[in-house]
C-alpha cells in the first residue's frame, strides 16, 4: 500500500484548510498516521512517513498524541497480539522529533474491561516518554459494572460518569463520556447532567479560546447505521459554536475520517489494535482481517500541535507500518 | 478460533433446521442448557439478534449465543427481566420464559442491535 507522502490543499474555495481533494486524499490515508496541528481554526494533516513536513507542524506551543482503542485483551484473527501493536505505538511516540506533551486516549483501553487487561495498558504506556495520559472511557471499558473500575482507576477529579476539563497553554480540554446509560435502538449518548455541566463549564471562556473536545464514540453522524454517532452531541456542540477554533477528537471507528462544519473540526483515530470497514462496505462493523503484512498500515496514532497566535491545530495520522 | 464466514453461516442454518447443539469451545458457556437438544437458540452474528423477532410457548428456554469476535450482552429494553453478563465470543446465556408478553431487548453495549421475544 503507497502511503501518501503530503496532503495539500489545492482549492480552497472555503479557506476552511480542507477542500474536496484534501478531503479525499484524508479518506484515503485511513489508517496512516497523523499529526494533527491546529492552524487558523483549522486542522491539516501531516504524514509522519515524511519528516520534512513535520517541519511545518514543529513549531507549535502545544503538541500532543492521540491514541484509540487498544482494546487490550482481543486475540482474534484480525489481530492476535495487540500488546504488540500498542508496543509499536509508543516506540513510534518516544521517536517523534518533536516530544508530545501528553497522550489523549480515547477509549477501548481495554476489550473486556478486565483488569489485568486495565493493567497491560498502564504498563505498556510508562514506555512512553510523555508520562502523563488523559483517558475518556470507550463501551468496552465499562463493561459489566457501568464503569465502575473505570473511575477508580482514570476518574480521579472527574465528574459523573467520568468527564472533566483542563487547560494546557491557553487551550482548553474536554473530555466527554458518551458510552454510558446507552438506550435500545440508539447511539452514543451524554446525557443531560454532562451537558449541563458542559454548558457551565465554557461558560467563563472567551471565544478566542481554541477548544479541544475528546470522546470515544464521535460526535458527528458518521454512520449511525452502526451506531456510529451520539444522539445529543448537537447539544453539546451547540454550546461550542460561539469559539473561533474547535476541535473534536474521537475514536471508536478504527479509521481515520474528518469533517469541517463551521469552526469545529472533526477527526477520527485509528485503532492500535485491528482496523474496521468503510461505513457500510461489510455486513458489519466488526474488527476487518486483512492480510498480516498490511495490518500495521491500518493501525496508527494522531499527532496534534497548537500554535499560539495562530489560532489554529495542526493534526496528522500516522500508520504504525 | 472462528472459523470462515461462509463456514458459520453453513454451521448456524444446520443448527437451526437440524436442532443440533453447536459444541462450545475454549470459553464455558455463560450457562449451559439442561437438554441435549437446543430448540430455541438465537443467533448473534454480524452485530445482530437472528432471528430478531422469535415466537416461543411459555416455559420455553431460550439461548442466545455470541458467534461475533467482539462482546455483546442482552439486556430488556424496559423493565428488568433480561439482563444477561457480557457474552465473549461463543459464550452463551439461556433465560427461560414462564409468563406469556412481549419482551423486548437489545444489547447495552451496541444499543443499535435488538430483538423481540414473544411468548404465547
Amino acid at each position: 500500500m503507497q502511503r501518501q507522502k503530503q496532503d495539500l490543499i489545492l482549492h480552497n474555495h472555503n479557506d476552511d484548510g480542507v477542500d474536496r481533494r484534501g478531503f479525499l486524499k484524508c479518506m484515503a490515508w485511513a489508517g496512516t498516521g497523523a499529526l494533527l496541528v491546529m492552524k487558523g481554526g483549522i486542522l491539516r494533516s501531516y504524514s509522519l512517513s515524511d519528516p520534512s513536513s513535520l517541519a511545518g507542524a514543529a513549531g507549535g506551543e502545544l503538541s500532543f498524541i492521540q491514541i484509540s482503542d487498544s482494546h487490550m485483551g482481543f486475540d482474534k484473527a484480525a489481530n492476535p497480539d495487540v500488546v504488540a501493536t500498542l508496543k509499536v505505538a509508543v516506540d513510534r511516540i518516544n521517536a517523534a522529533p518533536i516530544q508530545p506533551e501528553f497522550l489523549l486516549h480515547t477509549g477501548d483501553i481495554t476489550h473486556l474491561s478486565k483488569p489485568g487487561e486495565f493493567d497491560t495498558v498502564d504498563q505498556v504506556l510508562k514506555g512512553a516518554k510523555a508520562s502523563q495520559v488523559f483517558y475518556v472511557p470507550g463501551e468496552h471499558d465499562v463493561l459489566g459494572d457501568d464503569g465502575k473500575q473505570y473511575l477508580e482507576r482514570y476518574g480521579k477529579g472527574t465528574k459523573g460518569g467520568g468527564w472533566y476539563s483542563f487547560d494546557k497553554k491557553g487551550v482548553h480540554f474536554i473530555g466527554l463520556v458518551n458510552v454510558l446509560d446507552l438506550k435500545a435502538g440508539g447511539l452514543g449518548t451524554l446525557g443531560r447532567d454532562q451537558l449541563e455541566w458542559l454548558e457551565d463549564d465554557v461558560k467563563h471562556l472567551s471565544d478566542s479560546t481554541p477548544i479541544v473536545v475528546f470522546a470515544h464514540i464521535p460526535l458527528w453522524a458518521v454512520y449511525p447505521e452502526w451506531g456510529w454517532g451520539t444522539d445529543d452531541s448537537a447539544q453539546a456542540l451547540s454550546y461550542l459554536m460561539r469559539f473561533g477554533s474547535v476541535t473534536v477528537l474521537n475514536g471508536h471507528i478504527h479509521q481515520t475520517m474528518q469533517k469541517v462544519e463551521g469552526n469545529i473540526t472533526f477527526h477520527t483515530a485509528t485503532s492500535t489494535a485491528f482496523p474496521q470497514p468503510r461505513p457500510g462496505a461489510a455486513p458489519s462493523p466488526g474488527p476487518m482481517k486483512v492480510p498480516a503484512e498490511q495490518l500495521r498500515s491500518l493501525l496508527g496514532l494522531t499527532s496534534v500541535g497548537y500554535v499560539t497566535g495562530k489560532h489554529s491545530l495542526a493534526i496528522v495520522d500516522s500508520s504504525l507500518a | 478460533m472462528k472459523k470462515a464466514l461462509p463456514t458459520i453461516t453453513a454451521v448456524a442454518l444446520l443448527v437451526l433446521s437440524l436442532g443440533f447443539s453447536k459444541s462450545s469451545h475454549a470459553k464455558p458457556a455463560a450457562s449451559e442448557p439442561n437438554s441435549s437438544r437446543e430448540q430455541y437458540q438465537i443467533k448473534i452474528d454480524n452485530f445482530s439478534f437472528g432471528p430478531a423477532t422469535l415466537t416461543v410457548p411459555a416455559g420455553t428456554t431460550v439461548t442466545w449465543i455470541n458467534q461475533d469476535d467482539v462482546p455483546h450482552n442482552i439486556v430488556s429494553s424496559e423493565g428488568k427481566t433480561l439482563k444477561s453478563p457480557v457474552l465473549d465470543t461463543d459464550q452463551k446465556f439461556s433465560y427461560t420464559f414462564t409468563t406469556a408478553g412481549t419482551y423486548s431487548y437489545y444489547c447495552g453495549i451496541h444499543p443499535k442491535m435488538t430483538g423481540k421475544v414473544i411468548v404465547r
